[in-house]
C-alpha cells in the first residue's frame, strides 16, 4: 500500500466541502495554539526585538557563540565516528566468527553496550577520566562524550556490519571457497566489500544518531557545544533563552535533514544501481533498530 | 564492597522506579501522540497531511536533549507553565514526560505508518466498496492491522524510551542516571561497581521488555 490515497476515496463535492471544514477546525485550532503562545512570549517580554534581533545584526553571536558551538558538536560527532567505525567493523566481523570463544564474548559486549543509555557511559568516562588519568579538565568533556559516543556506537555499527555481511547470498562465499580463498580473504576481498555499499545509508543515518547525541555531553558535562552556548548567549544577550534556544533547535535540525536527506538520496541511487548482490540496509530510524537488523533466512547458511 | 548500596544514602531502587515511571508514562503518551500523528500523515485533508510531515521531521531531527531542555528553560522557567503545578519535583517529572511525549510519538507515527504500508491494498478497498469513510477503513480495517505488524518496531521504540528517559537528568529529574552521576563523584573508589550496579539495572528493564515483546509480535504477526 505504497500509495495511501488507497485509504479514502477521491473527494466528490460534498467531501471536498468537508474537508475544508476540517481544515478550517483545524486551522483556527493551530492559530489558538500559536496565539496563546505568543501571548505567553509576550507577557514574559519574549518577542522584545532586542531578544531576536542579535541573531541576525550582531555577527559576534555567531563567530563567538553560535559557530563555534556547532564546530565543537561536529567536532565529537566526528571523531566519534571515525573511532566508532573500525572498532564496530571489528565487533562485527568477530561477532561472525565461526570460533564461539570470539564470537559469544564480541557478542556479550555489543549487547551490553547496545542495552544501556549512552548518557551513563559518559558520565562514568568523564568520571573514570578524571580520577585515573591527567587528561586537562578543560578537554575531559570531550574525551568523555567521545568515548561515550564510540562505545554505543560501535557496539550499533557492528550490528549494521554484521546485517550487511548477512544479507549477501551465500553464493559470494561459496564461489571466493571454491577458488581456494582463506576465510580472512573471504571477508576481506569479497564479503566487506560489498557489505559496505549495502551499509552506507545505515552508517550516515547513525551519524544523525551520533549529533542529537552530543547534546547530552553538553547538557550533563558541560561539553561547549552548540546547545551549552544557549547558557552563555542567554547569560550575555539578557535571558533571551527562547530565541536562543529556537535558533539553536533549527540549526540541528537543518544539519541533521541534510544527513537524513543525503543518506535516503544514497540508499535510493544504490538501490537503482545496484552491482552487488546484497539488498540494501534501508537507513531510517536505525536509533530504534535495537533487534537484529532483518536478514532474509535463506541469505547465508 | 557494595557497602555504598547499604549506607542509606543512594536510593538506587526509588531511581530506577522514576525511570519506570517515566517509561511508562511517556509510552502511551507517545502511543496515543504517534497514533494521531500518523492519522494525519495518511488522511486526506492536506492541511493536517502537511502539519504531521513537518511536525515529525522537525522533531525527529533535533536532539531530544534540547527538547527535554527547553521544556525546562522555556515552559517553566520562562512561560511559568508547570503543568498543575506541586513542587519542582512533580514539575520536572511532568515536563520531562511531555518532551520525551513529544520527541517519541514521531518514531511511533514513523512504525505505525510503515505498518499501514503492509496491509495489503485489497482490506482498504474492500472496505471503501463497503462504503466505510476514512475514518471507519483506518480505525475499524487498517490500524487494527497494522498494529499487530508493527509490534517489533514498536518495541523497539519502547526501549529506546526507556534508555532515553535518562535524558530527564539534563533537567535535574531524580532516575538512575542522575543518581549514578551523584554516586560517581561521590563513591570515588567504587565508579566501576556503581557503573555496573546502573548499567545492570537497566539490562533488566531493557532485555525482558525486548524478549517478551518479540515474543508477543510472532504471535500476533498477521499471517499472509
Amino acid at each position: 500500500m505504497s500509495d495511501l490515497s488507497v485509504l479514502y476515496d477521491a473527494p466528490g463535492p460534498r467531501a471536498k466541502a468537508r474537508n475544508l471544514v476540517y481544515s478550517a477546525v483545524f486551522l483556527v485550532l493551530l492559530g489558538l495554539l500559536l496565539w496563546w503562545a505568543l501571548d505567553a512570549m509576550a507577557d514574559k517580554n519574549q518577542l522584545a526585538a532586542e531578544k531576536w534581533s542579535p541573531f541576525v545584526n550582531d555577527s559576534r553571536m555567531w563567530t563567538t557563540y553560535l559557530i563555534p558551538g556547532l564546530l565543537n558538536t561536529l567536532k565529537a560527532a566526528a571523531l566519534a565516528i571515525v573511532i566508532a567505525l573500525p572498532l564496530g567493523a571489528l565487533l562485527g566481523i568477530g561477532r561472525l566468527s565461526e570460533h564461539r570463544w570470539v564470537s559469544l564474548p564480541v557478542g556479550t559486549v555489543v549487547e551490553f553496550f547496545r542495552a544501556i543509555p549512552v548518557l551513563l557511559m559518559m558520565i562514568f568516562a568523564n568520571q573514570a577520566y578524571a580520577q585515573f588519568t591527567d587528561i586537562d579538565s578543560e578537554v575531559r568533556p570531550l574525551y568523555a562524550v567521545v568515548t561515550g559516543l564510540v562505545l554505543y556506537n560501535a557496539s550499533v555499527i557492528a550490528e549494521i556490519v554484521r546485517a550487511g555481511v548477512l544479507s549477501l547470498p551465500s553464493g559470494q562465499t561459496d564461489a571466493a571457497k571454491a577458488i581456494g580463498m582463506r576465510k580472512s580473504q573471504i571477508m576481506l576481498y569479497v564479503l566487506l566489500p560489498q557489505a559496505v555499499t549495502a551499509m552506507l545509508p545505515a552508517l550516515v543515518s547513525q551519524l544523525v544518531v551520533i549529533v542529537k547525541d552530543t547534546a547530552l555531553g553538553g547538557a550533563v558535562l558541560g561539553y561547549a557545544e552548540l546547545l551549552n552556548q544557549v547558557r552563555v548567549i542567554t547569560a550575555n544577550y539578557g535571558a533571551n533563552v527562547i530565541a536562543a534556544l529556537t535558533v539553536v533547535a533549527l540549526i540541528f535540525i537543518a544539519l541533521n535533514f541534510l544527513l537524513t536527506s543525503f543518506a535516503s538520496w544514497l540508499e535510493g541511487r544504490l538501490r537503482r544501481g545496484k552491482r552487488s548482490a546484497g539488498a540494501v540496509l534501508h537507513g531510517a530510524d536505525t536509533e530504534m533498530d535495537f533487534d537484529e537488523p532483518h536478514v532474509e533466512p535463506h541469505a547465508r547458511k | 564492597m557494595f557497602d555504598f548500596l547499604d549506607s542509606g544514602q543512594y536510593d538506587v531502587l526509588g531511581a530506577f522506579w522514576v525511570t519506570v515511571q517515566l517509561t511508562f508514562y511517556s509510552a502511551i503518551g507517545s502511543l496515543i501522540w504517534g497514533t494521531v500523528l500518523a492519522g494525519m500523515r495518511v488522511g486526506p485533508t492536506p492541511l493536517m497531511r502537511a502539519f504531521g510531515t513537518v511536525y515529525v521531521n522537525a522533531v525527529r531531527n533535533t536532539p531530544l536533549t534540547v527538547i527535554i531542555v527547553a521544556t525546562s528553560l522555556v515552559l517553566y522557567q520562562t512561560l511559568g507553565i508547570t503543568l498543575a503545578g506541586g513542587d519542582s519535583k512533580g514539575i520536572g517529572f511532568r515536563l520531562a514526560v511531555l518532551g520525551l511525549i513529544a520527541y517519541h510519538a514521531t518514531f511511533v507515527c514513523e512504525a505505525l505508518r510503515s505498518g499501514i504500508n503492509t496491509v495489503p491494498v485489497g482490506q482498504s478497498e474492500a472496505a471503501r466498496a463497503l462504503g466505510l469513510g476514512f475514518f471507519q477503513v483506518l480505525t475499524l480495517i487498517v490500524l487494527p492491522q497494522a498494529f499487530r505488524s508493527v509490534v517489533a518496531p514498536l518495541a523497539n521504540v519502547l526501549i529506546a524510551l526507556t534508555k532515553n528517559t535518562t535524558v530527564a537528568a539534563a533537567i535535574g529529574v531524580s532516575e538512575a542516571a542522575l543518581l549514578m552521576k551523584e554516586m560517581v563523584e561521590n563513591e570515588s573508589d567504587a565508579i566501576f561497581l556503581v557503573f555496573a550496579v546502573v548499567a545492570f539495572g537497566f539490562v533488566v528493564l531493557t532485555l525482558p521488555t525486548g524478549m517478551l515483546l518479540g515474543w508477543v509480535s510472532k504471535r500476533v504477526a498477521v499471517k499472509r
